[in-house]
């Protein structure tokens, strides 16, 4: 698919590049964001700094598509996307791995974050049960 | 009750064409003309007494197409409202606010579709509000309305044991009030039964849990209520308007409590400024993109409390004949899905007592509300004059 990432957020993607999914703590209060944009919401301080997740999560919701109107994943089936609240305290969205059994998919399952490309051409986070 | 604040402006017009599926004969633009046309029509005014446009920010006609077509000598006002499905009944909000300050005295807010625009995730894409989504949600395959907004779904099952048989239950209610409508695109009865062999399409949401892909126009004008009175139709008058935002409004993912609504924030301070009372209701039209968002709102809006929707849609309040009687024209799910403009349109009709067949009978106050892709929702309270 066509994908632009904005500056903004260009250390998010050169983070996923190596493994690592970064989050913005801001500088002049020390929250998270996610995802990337320019200014802290609590302090209106625009400085931060990108910090790695430890990838521990759990499911908040789901849901699966039969298929998808997107031509790079239009043939591959039903998939499943997650709504995960990772340990640090932001949100991550991303697909069930390959493969995952998603007779395990509930509210509150723990799950494991990682990287991959996928279907779409653009690495994405992607998560596996615990 | 009287008004807490005076009602500044009325809704003296409506318009719609018939509606259909698939492509239109007709282009967006004619069929925008042709409903617009039609509205300022049934006010009784004439196309060049139009001084204000609020085209659709999803209809793709614009103020100066219809300056050309209307031949409007001296336009004073045109905004679009970028609010998605909101966007009809947040355009009330402006268009009232235009008026009560003087600027116009009748502006035309219009909608209208082709059904020729393609995928509806990618023309989402394209906008500023899902840059976002688009930037980092789609590349994992969230695209399409149906899949940002499942899991808020999901969630209130899991939360308040909400099951996808409630959700039937408004489709089978939105499909029942359909059929005594004849503009109204779907025409064959549907059970529950119906609802849960319907294929799933993003769970937990089925193909009948959907909103119709369909073509057609519908418009309302807005006029200063001090024109109202010499105009043709009894007068409906816009006793309040609110726009609800949600906290996270560029993604659903990020937003604290997936389970309320922005148009939740509206609610409170909509029927504070009319002075009404949830009860003073005597019908309502509840944007319906998908089953469970009205039935979120049914929430919201205080008609019941959060997690007892599944049960007040259970109870039949929101049938013709219930407490609530929602979408009596068969909203987006069996009416037609024109943004909404449709809900404003059927609205003003019940309060004239001119609802035909699906009339509820002495209806004097009305809510109809809109919900739009990420921006979310507006209310506003209408009451016959």
């Amino acid at each position: 698919m066509q994908h632009s990432p904005s500056p903004d957020a260009q250390p998010y993607w050169d983070g996923l590049n190596t493994g690592q999914i970064l989050v913005q703590r801001c500088n002049g209060c020390g929250a998270l964001r996610h995802y990337p944009r320019p200014m802290c919401r609590h302090c209106h301080v625009f400085e931060h700094s990108w910090v790695p997740l430890s990838g521990h999560g759990t499911v908040h919701s789901w849901t699966s598509p039969q298929r998808s109107a997107l031509p790079d994943l239009a043939g591959a089936g039903p998939f499943t996307v997650l709504t995960v609240d990772m340990a640090e305290g932001v949100r991550l969205l991303g697909a069930l791995a390959a493969g995952q059994a998603p007779g395990r998919l509930a509210i509150g399952a723990a799950v494991q974050a990682s990287t991959v490309l996928g279907a779409t051409g653009v690495l994405q986070p992607v998560f596996r049960w615990v | 009750m009287p008004p807490h604040q005076p009602a500044v402006a009325s809704i003296t017009g409506v318009g719609e064409t018939v509606y259909g599926r698939g492509p239109s004969a007709h282009s967006s633009l004619a069929l925008q003309l042709q409903a617009g046309l039609a509205a300022v029509r049934d006010a009784g005014l004439q196309p060049g007494d139009i001084d204000g446009i609020v085209p659709s920010s999803v209809g793709s006609a614009t103020a100066e197409d219809f300056i050309e077509n209307f031949g409007i000598a001296d336009l004073r006002f045109s905004a679009t409202v970028p609010m998605g499905g909101a966007s009809a009944v947040a355009g009330l909000q402006l268009a009232a606010a235009v008026v009560g300050a003087g600027i116009c005295r009748h502006v035309l807010l219009v909608v209208g579709r082709d059904g020729r625009s393609g995928n509806i995730g990618a023309r989402l894409s394209a906008t500023p509000q899902f840059r976002t989504v688009a930037e980092f949600e789609t590349p994992s395959g969230a695209f399409a309305p149906v899949e940002l907004y499942a899991p808020m779904a999901r969630r209130h099952m899991a939360t308040y044991g909400t099951r996808s048989t409630d959700f039937a239950q408004i489709a089978v209610t939105m499909r029942q009030h359909a059929l005594g409508n004849a503009n109204a695109v779907m025409k064959t009865p549907i059970t529950v039964a119906d609802h849960q062999a319907s294929r799933l399409v993003s769970d937990p949401f089925r193909l009948l849990d959907c909103s119709l892909e369909s073509h057609g126009a519908a418009a309302v004008v807005v006029s200063a209520r001090s024109t109202a009175g010499d105009l043709r139709q009894p007068q409906v008058h816009i006793l309040a308007t609110a726009e609800g935002h949600p906290d996270s409004p560029s993604t659903i993912t990020q937003r604290a409590d997936l389970l309320t609504l922005g148009i939740a924030k509206a609610a409170d301070r909509a029927f504070a400024a009319a002075g009404l009372a949830r009860s003073d209701i005597d019908v309502a039209t509840i944007y319906d993109c998908f089953t469970y968002i009205l039935l979120c709102q049914l929430e919201d809006l205080g008609f019941c409390a959060k997690g007892e929707g599944a049960a007040f849609v259970q109870a039949g309040h929101i049938a013709l004949g219930g407490k609530l009687p929602v979408n009596p024209h068969g909203g987006l799910l069996s009416q037609a899905h024109m943004v909404g403009m449709n809900h404003i349109v059927e609205l003003v009709r019940q309060l004239r007592g001119q609802a035909g067949q699906n009339q509820v009978q002495g209806a004097r106050n009305g809510l109809v509300t809109g919900y739009g892709d990420l921006g979310d929702g507006a209310i506003a309270l209408l009451q016959r004059g």
